[in-house]
């Protein structure tokens, strides 16, 4: 098997506090390894190490088969990086800035140009070439970023969280690059905030917190653990809790819990179709509900699952409803945010 | 674990060459930057001529008893002046590109680590001439007289462009050091100020009380400013420019190992 990033150990401090405390990860050639978690987990450290941008105190790092520290100029041959840090210059426009980049790969004149009009085509920014990338939107100067790591045909990409701030439309279309690439053989490392990214993406998640790697394997395995889904059930009248909950763990197979907002119950399902069947089920009971949801569990609640404690900072999630407050339950804190990223209903 | 397959390109060593042309391409943007954006030149086009309207015809006839007079006195002054302090420019400039993750990008690319600082430098060569041709060039407009011929003025010319190009690596370590561009900003201006006034590029220093006179005396650009006038209106220059020389080798080996020291930290 062969491996295009393996890491071990890395141990990053920045004065007291640290942000790596031990992260081994690895992405097998042509794949896709998502790396999740909340802001201030460690994500963004891990890809500057592996991205040759900073050095690790303890632990090292292989990139195509390269030592980060010992031959990072080989491995900065093989690297495209991407993200909220590794910019484009936004005084000059979007051609200029892969005509430089080209430059300073040492093409010729006439390729460096080829190849940024080429970019610019394929990221659907041949218009916008001519205009200085302050001008882009959001969509745009993420495309923008995308394709100044591709200038030197990297062979590993590393994406620091590519979608952040985007909008379901431009979301789509970068997901769509980035099947693309991998298509074309180059290895990709993905970091991200967003499960159903994490899910739709990659071959493999690390999820991080705290420095730390607490979770490992395939979406399918880390969704067995988390649950795919949770249907959420809210009864207009709180005397029909009981019958819902029955319902519903007939439904699920396990009972719902109410967790920190009272009078909505959740439980995690594995089939869509439960939605649809517990339409007709309340239906027949003639039960009243006031919400009905089938939702991706937040990268909280997966957080609990999967390490028992909640992921805290919590992340800048999709668009949260804000704190749905009321007295906590005993399993959940009371500072409770439910996302509402992929709710159907 | 196998390693990937190499990319189609040798691996290449780097060379004197290889980094000498990453550092020119990051010049090309320097250039570019200030095409894409000329208001970003006011501070060495437009402030040099607000500089010299202000102390030429404000000023001028209280100092020297006519304009005229003190526009010779004063403009070669005034070309120290505004170089020291377009030297600040350089320093904001890094500040950003790194700030803003601009850097990130060129240290993730299989490039001369010099590159992006001899960019900077080079980039801000053509600033620097800029300047001094806008002001020498308004000078000769108000009737400023090349007493000390072309060549002098050459010479003065090339002698202010070698200081700024020792005074920015000041500048560089402080933009690579600092946090936020603003910060440098304010560092510089607290910096520039006593530096520029206290000296003799307004008035001579034998007007100035004693205290004042003895750091005008430390002063590097007082050095600087004898030497320009002397090479530009004519006179005698060899101690001053001597001296302006040895405060430019002093810069140089003070800053440049700090900026390079703190460069690679940073980054």
């Amino acid at each position: 098997m062969s491996y295009a990033i393996q890491a071990e150990g890395l141990v990053k401090r920045f004065g007291s506090t640290t942000a790596l405390a031990g992260v081994d990860l690895a992405a097998r050639t042509g794949s896709i390894l998502g790396v999740l978690g909340p802001n201030g987990a460690g994500k963004t450290t891990a890809v500057r190490v592996l991205a040759t941008l900073i050095k690790p105190d303890e632990g090292r790092a292989r990139v195509g088969g390269f030592d980060t520290i010992r031959d990072a100029h080989k491995v900065r041959e093989l690297i495209g990086l991407t993200g909220q840090y590794a910019s484009v210059d936004e005084e000059l426009t979007g051609l200029e800035n892969l005509i430089l980049l080209g430059r300073l790969l040492e093409l010729s004149r006439k390729d460096a140009r080829q190849r940024a009009r080429d970019l610019l085509e394929r990221f659907g920014l041949t218009d916008a070439a001519g205009r200085p990338a302050s001008t882009y939107s959001g969509g745009m100067r993420r495309r923008l970023d995308l394709a100044a790591s591709l200038v030197g045909r990297p062979t590993v990409l590393y994406l620091d969280e590519p979608t952040t701030g985007l909008d379901p439309h431009a979301r789509a279309e970068v997901w769509d690059v980035i099947r693309g690439l991998v298509a074309d053989g180059v290895t990709v490392l993905l970091t991200t905030q967003y499960l159903d990214e994490a899910d739709q993406l990659t071959n493999e998640i690390a999820v991080i917190d705290h420095g730390r790697v607490v979770a490992n394997g395939t979406p399918a395995q880390l969704k067995a653990k988390a649950g795919a889904q949770r249907l959420e059930i809210r009864p207009a009248l709180a005397s029909d809790l009981p019958a819902v909950a029955r319902l519903m763990t007939e439904l699920a197979g396990v009972a719902p819990t109410e967790g920190a907002d009272p009078g909505l119950l959740g439980v995690p399902v594995h089939d869509p179709a439960v939605m649809t069947a517990a339409v007709r089920r309340l239906e027949d009971a003639r039960i009243v509900v006031r919400e009905l949801a089938l939702r991706l569990p937040s990268l909280d609640e997966v957080f609990l699952a999967l390490t028992g404690h909640r992921a805290e900072p919590i992340g800048a999630g999709n668009e949260p409803t804000g704190p749905r407050n009321g007295p906590a339950g005993p399993p959940s804190p009371a500072d409770e945010t439910a996302a509402t990223e992929g709710r159907l209903a | 674990m196998t390693a990937l397959p190499a990319i189609a390109t040798a691996p290449r060593r780097m060379n004197p060459l290889r980094a000498l042309r990453h550092g020119l391409t990051l010049t090309w943007r320097s250039l570019l930057k200030i095409r894409r954006n000329p208001e970003a030149l006011i501070d060495v086009t437009l402030q040099p001529i607000i500089f010299v309207v202000l102390f030429v015809f404000i000023f001028g006839g209280a100092i020297s008893g006519d304009w005229r007079s003190y526009l010779q006195f004063v403009l070669p002054g005034l070309m120290v002046q505004t170089i020291v302090f377009s030297t600040m420019g350089t320093g904001i400039a890094l500040n950003t590109d790194i700030d803003k993750g601009v850097f990130d990008r060129f240290r993730s690319l299989p490039i001369a680590r010099s590159g992006p600082l001899v960019g900077a430098v080079l980039g801000d060569l053509v600033r620097y001439a800029l300047s001094l041709a806008v002001l020498l060039g308004f000078g000769a407009v108000l009737g400023f007289d090349f007493t000390g011929g072309f060549l002098g003025a050459l010479a003065g010319c090339a002698l202010v462009m070698g200081f700024a190009l020792a005074l920015c690596w000041a500048w560089v370590w402080l933009g690579v050091t600092m946090k936020k561009p603003q910060g440098v900003q304010g560092v510089g201006i607290l910096l520039m100020f006593p530096l520029t006034f206290g000296s003799n590029v307004f008035v001579q220093a034998g007007t100035l009380p004693g205290w004042l006179q003895a750091f005008v005396s430390v002063n590097p650009v007082t050095y600087l400013v004898d030497a320009t006038r002397g090479l530009i209106l004519g006179g005698p220059v060899a101690q001053p420019v001597l001296s302006s020389l040895a405060w430019m080798a002093g810069l140089l080996v003070a800053f440049v190992p700090l900026a390079l020291r703190a460069y690679r930290r940073r980054t």
